[in-house]
């Protein structure tokens, strides 16, 4: 799983969705593993609108990287090398095993091989 | 055609065999690819854009989703097949989740949605607890939080009949969608595609110049006081009537006072 999409996925239990607490998620115990893909200035730019800084901040130290900058970088005045290190973060950093638990239910997903499980038992769904 | 969802549950069905041979075959392939062209067209998408997958399979979809140059998160009921997904060795992000649970991302994640030949298995109960119409609600209204606002999604289906294409446009209705049906080839019964057209909320701006907005969107509703005694009881009358009762007829001293006995 891309380090982009834990900026968007939140927790599926019913009950949660009403909460302010289920996203992002807290991740553990994970394991990264770096792919190579194509830059895309585009899509960086189009996709840092929606991104959410301090959950991007609160993931990416739950896995234990702190170099991040504490302020969104402004897309429109920054120069090629920030949109690199921006796509090297988002899209080539993926979590291929790890946990990730809801800080509102305490609910647990594994991510196997890269793909979370996101099954839930009939009382939860 | 055979029918896999009258068969089994999804995630039965498509065990490793029968994924294996769906993957492989090359008819499959052609056609899954056709219908993701399809409705990429019918999205009429810009260049780069965050798109969700709803039942990705082994991701047929997804790969023309890369080739056109955009950015996909895959989900699949489908252990399965999502296995044979990585086999490809796709670029999109994958998910083992059941649609009819709903989509597990944040409001405004995704540009667009598509979806490949799924939401019929929507349609099916497979276990008791499941309900058909409780699944496609939970369904379309957490997929319409997900698309930012403006989003679009293609989604294409098999319908069993004209109740199923009710059932899941009515629900897409419900949940706050616009859209309709768009039906390719209507006229041949074997290379019929059905695909439901979707955007979440006002596509663009609203052109706002020259023009003014008067303040009626919000009418008052009618309360129970503003009808007079003599309006409701012949409302009511009315109603019986319809409803086929015996109901004694009107004359001018329907709802009136009857005068004060000793």
């Amino acid at each position: 799983m891309k380090l982009l999409t834990t900026n968007f996925v939140q927790c599926a239990v019913k009950s949660c969705s009403s909460s302010s607490n289920c996203f992002p998620l807290h991740f553990t115990e994970c394991e990264l593993v770096h792919e190579d893909l194509e830059f895309d200035e585009d899509f960086i730019k189009n996709v840092m609108v929606k991104i959410d800084w301090p959950a991007l901040l609160s993931v990416t130290r739950d896995i234990g990287n702190n170099s991040l900058p504490e302020e969104k970088p402004n897309i429109e005045s920054c120069d090629e090398q920030v949109l690199r290190d921006l796509h090297l973060v988002l899209l080539e950093t993926q979590i291929k095993d790890g946990k990730m638990i809801c800080k509102n239910c305490d609910h647990l997903y594994h991510i196997k091989n890269t793909i979370p499980n996101f099954l839930l038992p009939p009382h939860l769904a | 055609m055979s029918r896999p969802e009258f068969i089994a549950p999804p995630e039965i069905y498509y065990n490793q065999e029968e994924s294996h041979k769906y993957t492989n075959n090359t008819r499959v392939q052609q056609i899954q690819a056709e219908m993701t062209l399809r409705a990429l067209e019918l999205l009429n998408l810009p260049s780069s854009q965050y798109v969700l997958d709803i039942g990705c399979g082994s991701c047929l979809s997804g790969q023309v989703l890369t080739e056109e140059g955009h950015q996909w998160v895959g989900m699949d009921i489908s252990a399965a097949m999502l296995g044979n997904a990585l086999d490809l060795d796709v670029e999109g992000d994958l998910f083992l989740a059941d649609m009819g649970a709903g989509v597990p991302f944040r409001p405004g994640s995704f540009d667009a949605a598509i979806s490949i030949s799924a939401i019929q298995w929507l349609c099916n109960a497979d276990s008791a607890e499941a309900n058909p119409k409780k699944r496609l609600k939970q369904f379309f209204e957490t997929l319409y939080a997900s698309l930012k606002r403006g989003g679009k999604a293609v989604c294409q289906f098999y319908p069993v009949g004209q109740d199923q294409i009710d059932l899941i446009l009515h629900s897409a209705k419900v949940a706050g969608f616009g859209g309709g049906m768009v039906i390719d080839r209507p006229e041949s019964k074997r290379h019929k595609k059905y695909y439901l057209v979707l955007t979440a909320g006002i596509d663009g701006d609203l052109n706002l110049a020259n023009v003014e907005i008067e303040n009626n969107v919000s009418k008052r509703k009618k309360r129970k006081g503003d009808e007079s005694k003599r309006d409701f009881i012949k409302r009511k009358k009315d109603t019986m009537r319809k409803r086929g009762k015996d109901v004694a007829s009107d004359s001018k001293f329907t709802g009136r006072r009857r005068k004060p006995k000793f």
